[in-house]
């Protein structure tokens, strides 16, 4: 038998992030306390090394290598890129708050590593046994991260929470995928794309496992009516971790309803109106728009706020995947993108905020922040519009996009449904604005984030207005990911 | 009726009783213990399907490693039942309702319309000195080597993340230093004293 090793080029991203998270795993047991930044050192230059060998080995065809496991093309490129620096910057953010409540261990970079490695192998899966064993890895790093503050009750409920309701959404996914196998004969995609073009198809077995696949791909998501896990994990969580679940892993979760839906049933984008996927994620969306907005109203915490934000936004990523045109899938990873970016600068606001022994979890402690940072305060009021979709950030391009990809597939009424649901959500976004620029201070004492922290989320506030300025860059880069 | 026809229905009617008692059990020992029952049919029922591996696989790991740390578990744990079941009835409807949903689904789907032997031809029998391992071996490291490494990867992130949640470093407990022990000299422990011959 002979081994060609020019197969191991295309994957060589997942080679190094998962040798350097073995470098990370052994260095750390050899430092003391007081050298953990070593340890943060060589995670955060492995993470730019990790996007920098990505950008090498891209080529301009999709390979597919290991017998059809996985595959290597435009939108894999550039979700990686975009995991790793995400990641990158998330890390960065954490680093501050993990030193503050003696959480600075070599553990949280290890298991931060090894979700990074289970991402990238989910946005390069070509085949559902490999996309279900990329999804596990994250899963199991990030309960193990969630869980990650000891002595915090919350912190272990939310742990519990998110892996029973993981691995039931794990069961429904491996379900529906064992009748997809079973009607077609073929796990990896691009095989399931052409079995499931052939005519004489059963079509009730693959109904049915699509209807388990799209509920576990929910789950996964967040998406109403499969979000109850979303507020709690991310209120119980440490910040620090919530900042990471809430930026990168939406990126690999829209690869992992994009590689299913799209590469593998896109066949079954809609046999017969609303028995195909469309249907159903229409219901989700409109559902996460709904739901999402409404009782992200009521929220006092704004680590549940976000999390119910979270909610809507990924009815909107949805939105844009249900058009189900090369319009509809840049609309959405646009969005995505975006989404992470605004997750980043809001978690990273809220990290910023805290110092030790205080958390500025509730919507009081924003009040009046302009006087105590007038600097910070224009930059969360950025973050904010965007998050809301005001021009000329680049929330409002994000939902522009999507929208406009809707109304082109004739879902008008979807789109206006979206429109009439951001609406809503304005309000709750709009009142942190209020809070920060027209009452008073509780305290004034002022922030005490750290030189990189402010450096990085400035730039984090102002790349939003960046973007929505000049929104082309972007997405040229979206659209050539589904090129062709 | 042949006999290898009885041996599968006797088989799968004990899997489908030990699963019902798994979940019907007041007694969480018991429960495991019939999950064991149910291992052992259901790796009976792979026998028959010729996949010898894979049968013995579930008895050596599932019932010899896994239920044995699971008991091991649930004895040292001290688990109220009531408290547990004490939401059970209000919601036993809903479960009632969902389940009789899901059967239906599944009888609907999952039957000989769609997956009968005229759909799917039964497979054909392989020779006595077919050797399934082998086979598998032969796939593992060549067309699935990628997932298998990813696996790989996935059982260190749970070693971790089992450690790192659990390893607490906690100055009062004793425990010994190996090191100390092999070092240790005959002068360090005993000490000899001369005393006196009582008299008298």
């Amino acid at each position: 038998m002979h081994f060609d090793s020019s197969i191991l080029i295309p994957v060589l991203p997942e080679i190094f992030v998962l040798t350097l998270a073995c470098i990370v795993l052994v260095v750390d047991l050899f430092l003391k306390d007081e050298q953990r930044i070593i340890t943060y050192g060589i995670t955060q230059i492995g993470l730019i090394f990790a996007a920098v060998i990505t950008l090498a080995v891209v080529q301009p065809d999709a390979q597919i290598v290991f017998d059809g496991s996985y595959v290597r093309d435009a939108m894999s490129d550039v979700l990686k890129v975009a995991i790793y620096l995400v990641s990158f910057v998330a890390f960065l953010y954490a680093k501050d708050y993990l030193k503050d409540r003696g959480l600075f261990k070599g553990e949280f970079y290890t298991l931060g590593l090894f979700a990074v490695l289970g991402m990238s192998i989910m946005v390069s899966a070509n085949s559902f046994l490999v996309i279900y064993l990329g999804l596990e890895l994250l899963a199991l790093s990030l309960y193990a991260l969630v869980a990650f503050n000891r002595d915090s009750k919350q912190g272990a409920e939310a742990a519990m929470k998110y892996f029973i309701l993981g691995a039931l959404a794990s069961g429904m996914l491996l379900y529906g995928i064992s009748m997809i196998y079973g009607a077609t004969g073929t796990i990896r995609f691009d095989e399931l794309s052409t079995a499931l073009a052939s005519p004489d198809l059963n079509n009730m077995v693959l109904v049915f496992g699509l209807v388990f696949v799209v509920v576990g791909l929910a789950f996964k998501f967040g998406a109403v009516p499969f979000h109850m896990w979303v507020p709690d994990v991310y209120h119980g969580a440490p910040t620090a971790v919530t900042l990471f679940i809430g930026s990168a892993t939406k990126i690999a979760a829209f690869a992992l309803a994009v590689r299913i839906l799209k590469d593998g049933l896109g066949e079954l984008l809609m046999p017969g109106g609303w028995e195909g996927w469309q249907g159903m994620l229409i219901l989700l969306a409109i559902l996460s728009m709904g739901v999402g907005n409404l009782i992200a109203i009521a929220q006092t915490n704004i680590k549940r706020m976000l999390a119910y934000s979270t909610i809507s936004h990924v009815g909107f990523i949805l939105l844009g995947i249900l058009a189900g045109t090369q319009e509809g899938y840049t609309a959405a990873m646009f969005y995505t993108l975006v989404y992470a970016i605004m997750s980043l600068g809001g978690f990273g606001m809220v990290i910023a905020m805290s110092r030790k022994g205080f958390e500025a979890e509730s919507l009081d402690d924003y009040k009046g922040l302009s006087h105590r940072s007038p600097w910070f305060a224009a930059m969360m009021l950025l973050l904010m519009f965007s998050m809301a979709g005001v021009p000329p950030t680049v929330g409002f391009f994000a939902k522009l996009f999507v929208l406009d990809a809707v109304v082109s597939v004739d879902l008008t009424w979807v789109a206006l449904v979206g429109v009439f649901f951001s609406i809503i959500g304005a309000f709750y976004y709009i009142r942190i604005i209020k809070l920060m620029y027209f009452d008073k201070p509780l305290d004034d004492s002022p922030l005490t984030a750290g030189m990189d922290t402010r450096i990085v989320l400035s730039l984090n506030g102002l790349s939003v207005l960046a973007l929505g300025m000049f929104p082309a860059g972007l997405l040229s880069i979206c659209t050539a990911a589904f090129a062709g | 009726m042949t006999f290898e026809k009885f041996i599968f229905y006797v088989l799968a009617f004990v899997l489908i009783a030990a699963a019902s008692m798994v979940i019907t059990r007041r007694n969480p020992v018991h429960s495991a213990l019939f999950l064991i029952l149910a291992f052992v049919a259901s790796s009976g029922i792979w026998l028959l399907a010729e996949a010898e591996f894979l049968a013995i696989t579930l008895v050596l790991v599932y019932v010899g490693a896994v239920m044995v740390l699971f008991l091991f578990v649930l004895m040292m744990l001290d688990i109220d039942v009531a408290t547990l079941r004490a939401g059970f009835m209000k919601v036993l409807p809903l479960g009632v309702l969902m389940m009789l949903a899901m059967v239906a689904e599944l009888v609907f789907v999952v039957g000989p319309q769609n997956f009968g032997l005229e759909k799917f031809a039964a497979p054909a029998r392989h020779a006595a000195d077919y050797s399934n391992t082998a086979e598998l071996g032969s796939v593992l490291y060549t067309v699935y080597m990628f997932p298998f490494e990813v696996a790989a990867v996935i059982l260190l992130v749970a070693i971790i993340a089992a450690i790192g949640l659990t390893m607490r470093k906690r100055p009062e407990t004793k425990y010994q230093n190996p090191t100390k022990q092999v070092a240790v000299k005959r002068a360090d422990r005993v000490r000899m004293v001369k005393m006196e011959t009582e008299k008298g």
